[in-house]
């Protein structure tokens, strides 16, 4: 349980597209708190969990439509912010990394230069201590050879370590809260853990607040503190990720027995029955 | 919940997406202006006789030169004749440009886009080949060279426009037909025993219409633009027939006095040449299934 | 990569040698008899046989095209029917008028659509978007010539701001002594700063006018790459960084395009001979493109022939130069 009040507060948060007289709702009537800690939004495709990410820094397409009975973080009432009060937000306070260092990074770029951005948002530095800063940033990625990597281009380096630079470049600015895409879907399996434990041992050295954005629940039982279950743009359940295996709601529930087991033998694994009662909560 | 009654059979489901698509294509105003242009074009082209005031190539000399008024509504070129009427008059043979060069290079782009796309190897090579070398040349400077090797004419004229035109549908369609080759269908097709002219005619041809339609209305506008390049090269049709290029060419000596002999043929140019451009634009959009809008 | 250029060089001469060969056959169809244009029409018949024999008109035709493709090899391009003179004298005095001129007009060009065409996309479907579109278009639906006829009218005898016909004015004309043949560098050698002036008057309205269509084309082109581009995840990247739109927009984006934009404005360049030949004739403007009317309405051979090969060397150069400007632009393209 975190002491002190938490840093962002979110209800009755809705996206919707199409015409203000026939709205198509991608999320509807989330709520939530996020504090000091590591909080999993975890759904199917098409929930809308991505969505919640972009919404809150305002990254959605012009035609989606947000609205929210209380967006609040830090104080600041993002509901009504403008378009350059987002921009001063985004990426010294809010951040969030992305699914798939393929795409999210600019190919054309060395990688030193998309951090240096980053760096140089801070303030105008010099040529030299950006270059500097650039390197300790990727050296407490576990970079090894970072001024190597900082002259490489994407397109060079291995999926997790572009991954490593995406977090070393969100985490130039010293933001206060982290919101992770999916960060681990794109790599191979004996990579994931790595890039978790690194994402671990930053947020506990700098005391973010953690929003992960998965589909793996499996993943987050282990990783995250807290975990919100949507189905169909909304949040069906809120649990300590410890409780997971005592989950209510059945689509959680269904969810969990769904889940392969390396102990228990499971000739057939049950498949999901949807109720549409679940998405008219 | 909207309740739609599915298609009988593939002339109805044409039917339907060409209702749609034709709705799509008015519902952006830039799209519809293009088609009610055409529209007016047409019109005109068809009443031409009856819309004209006066006989477009009755000469008379004591009304050369006469500015925009009351009798002659665009004025009168250096004959005397009254530019209106055979701004109207040209519309039939911008036209009959138009239509005879699309249903030349249409077919026939297609033909040879598709047979090469399908069968490949050699035949591909050597089809794209002589492709290739019409498309490395400017279309106009290639026309200018067809049409000065057969002689100025209106025929000679559309034959040569057709000539630069083809190669471009030809790699669209081949390059549909290369995709489209390998599916699964077409294989179903060749092994219930059809032989390549059925695959072709009537498996791959029809699946390749759309972008070759939508490519075939783009490029009248580039038609009508090489055509009056020619009329005004004197390649063209040739006098006294009111083809707008060629009105152009000879209202070019009297042009500073008698800006009227060049300004309105020029204007309709302009319009006839945007009109199709709108309209191959629009079709574009409402044919990408990626630009759902 | 030796292999590579090797390839593309046989490719191209392979492209050039089917031009020649086409323009050839265009040639033999001819009705203008070039015979007659040497020996006038009232030659007697053994006048006539013996320049048919000089030209080697009566020899088959394979033999006739190995004899041309022979000379081409030693730099004889043969001469031509208009002016008496070798061919590849015309040429050397025709080519910078049409240099200069297309230069210009691709520079303005460029400087004017390409940033329309940013600004189109990074305002898509608003206002700017549309009226961008909609300048495009009617760049592109214009006719060349009439537009040029249009500007000499208003911005000449009307505004007298722009100079008229020709490329400069009549009374530098033949003053100026010849060393680039481009007319803007030639009279800031000779020190003659009226007369520079007068060609700039001269240049100016004939290089908006061409300039027109490559305006229309590059803003077009621009835009699509752009909305490309706009809808990639590093563009959300950039902005989660928190850097402003313009940043985001010329800074990441932009520089994704940098190679396509180099390609298409090598193929602009190459459509622009289209566009100099109809804009020549407007400006009384002695360049190539006039040069290759005139000796395609008089049925010289030579003249065309050696025009085709200039054209050609032009598409392939382009080509070309596109190709290397990409491996030089896209990291991705180096490995």
């Amino acid at each position: 349980m975190t002491i002190e009040p938490p840093l962002l507060t979110v209800r009755g948060l809705q996206v919707a597209y199409g015409t203000p007289v026939a709205p198509v709702p991608v999320v509807h009537g989330v709520s939530f708190d996020l504090g000091r800690e590591k909080v999993a939004v975890v759904g199917e495709s098409g929930s809308g969990k991505t969505t919640v990410g972009r919404a809150l820094l305002r990254l959605l397409p012009r035609q989606a439509r947000i609205d929210a009975e209380q967006l609040t973080f830090d104080g600041i009432d993002l509901r009504h912010a403008r378009e350059s009060d987002m921009e001063a937000l985004r990426g010294r306070r809010l951040s969030m990394i992305m699914q798939d260092p393929k795409y999210s990074l600019n190919p054309v770029m060395s990688i030193g230069r998309q951090i240096g951005e980053a760096v140089q948002r801070g303030g105008q530095v010099s040529r030299a201590e950006c270059a500097e800063r650039v390197e300790a940033l990727l050296a407490r990625v576990h970079i090894r050879e970072p001024r190597r990597v900082a002259g490489q281009y994407p397109h060079e380096v291995s999926g997790g370590m572009g991954q490593r630079v995406m977090i070393a470049m969100m985490l130039a600015q010293r933001p206060q809260l982290l919101i992770a895409d999916e960060p681990t879907s794109a790599l191979d399996v004996s990579v994931r853990q790595e890039v978790l434990a690194l994402l671990d041992e930053l947020v506990a050295e700098q005391g973010l607040a953690l929003l992960f954005i998965s589909h793996d629940l499996h993943l987050v039982r282990n990783f995250c503190d807290r975990v919100l279950v949507m189905y169909a743009g909304r949040i069906v359940e809120t649990l300590a990720a410890a409780d997971l295996a005592q989950a209510r709601h059945p689509y959680t529930r269904g969810l969990m027995a769904s889940l392969p087991s390396l102990r228990h033998r499971r000739a057939v694994l049950p498949v999901l029955q949807r109720d549409a009662a679940w998405s008219a909560a | 919940m909207t309740t739609s009654t599915l298609p009988f059979g593939a002339w109805q489901a044409w039917r339907a997406e060409a209702a749609s698509t034709a709705r799509k294509l008015l519902a952006n105003p830039l799209t519809a202006v293009g088609v009610a242009i055409i529209a007016v074009l047409l019109a005109v082209a068809l009443f031409a006789p009856w819309i004209a005031t006066h006989a477009p190539l009755r000469q008379d000399l004591a009304a050369a030169l006469q500015p925009p008024g009351a009798a002659h509504w665009l004025g009168t070129d250096e004959f005397g004749r009254d530019v209106f009427s055979r701004l109207v008059h040209g519309t039939r043979i911008t036209l009959f440009i138009v239509t005879l060069v699309t249903v030349v290079v249409g077919p026939l782009g297609m033909a040879v886009g598709v047979v090469s796309g399908y069968f490949g190897g050699r035949v591909d090579m050597l089809c794209m080949r002589v492709a290739d070398i019409f498309l490395s040349f400017p279309s106009l400077v290639l026309a200018l060279a067809f049409v000065a090797a057969l002689g100025p004419g209106l025929d000679h004229a559309v034959l040569a426009i057709a000539l630069t035109a083809w190669p471009a549908i030809a790699r669209l369609a081949r390059a549909e037909a290369l995709t489209l080759r390998q599916s699964d269908f077409i294989v179903a097709a060749q092994l219930q025993g059809a032989s390549h002219l059925r695959v072709l005619c009537r498996h791959l041809a029809p699946l390749c219409l759309p972008s070759v339609l939508v490519r075939l209305t783009m490029n009248m506008a580039s038609v009508v633009l090489t055509a009056a390049g020619l009329g005004f090269l004197g390649l063209g049709a040739q006098p006294p027939l009111p083809e707008w290029g060629s009105m152009i060419s000879e209202g070019r000596r009297y042009m500073l006095d008698s800006w009227w002999t060049v300004a309105a043929p020029g204007a309709a140019i302009l319009a006839v040449s945007m009109a199709f451009n709108l309209l191959g634009d629009g079709l574009n959009d409402a044919l990408d299934p990626r630009q759902a809008s | 990569m030796k292999a590579r250029w090797m390839r593309g060089g046989v490719s191209a001469a392979l492209a050039l040698l089917g031009l020649l060969l086409l323009t050839f056959m265009i040639g033999r169809v001819m009705p203008l008899d070039p015979v007659l244009a040497i020996v006038g029409p009232d030659a007697d018949r053994a006048t006539y046989e013996q320049v048919h024999h000089q030209l080697g008109l009566d020899r088959p035709l394979w033999v006739q095209f190995g004899r041309y493709l022979g000379d081409l090899a030693q730099g004889d391009l043969g001469h031509a029917l208009l002016t008496g003179r070798p061919v590849t004298e015309d040429l050397a005095r025709v080519l910078p008028a049409t240099v200069e001129l297309a230069t210009l007009a691709i520079l303005l060009g460029a400087l004017l659509g390409v940033p329309l065409g940013v600004w189109a996309a990074s305002h898509h479907k608003r206002l700017p978007d549309h009226l961008a579109r909609v300048l495009g278009l009617l760049g592109h639906s214009t006719p060349v010539f009439w537009f040029g006829m249009m500007g000499l009218l208003v911005f000449y005898a009307w505004l007298g701001w722009a100079g008229g016909i020709g490329r400069i004015g009549l009374g530098y004309e033949g003053t100026i002594p010849r060393v680039t043949g481009l007319m803007l560098v030639d009279t800031l050698l000779a020190g003659d700063m009226a007369a520079f002036r007068s060609a700039l008057r001269h240049l100016l309205l004939p290089a908006c006018v061409l300039g027109l269509h490559s305006m229309a084309y590059l803003s077009r082109m621009t835009r699509s790459f752009m909305l490309a581009q706009l809808s990639q995840e590093y563009i959300t990247t950039a902005r989660v960084k928190g850097l402003s739109r313009r940043r985001v927009v010329w800074g990441h984006a932009f520089l994704n395009i940098r190679v396509q934009l180099l390609t298409i404005l090598a193929l602009a360049y190459g459509g622009l001979l289209e566009g100099a030949v109809l804009v020549e004739t407007v400006f009384g403007w002695p360049g190539f493109g006039s040069y290759l009317t005139s000796s395609l309405l008089l049925g010289d051979m030579n003249a065309v022939m050696g025009s085709v090969l200039v054209i050609g060397l032009l598409f392939v150069a382009l080509n070309l130069t596109a190709d290397a400007l990409y491996r030089v632009f896209d990291p991705r393209a180096r490995a």
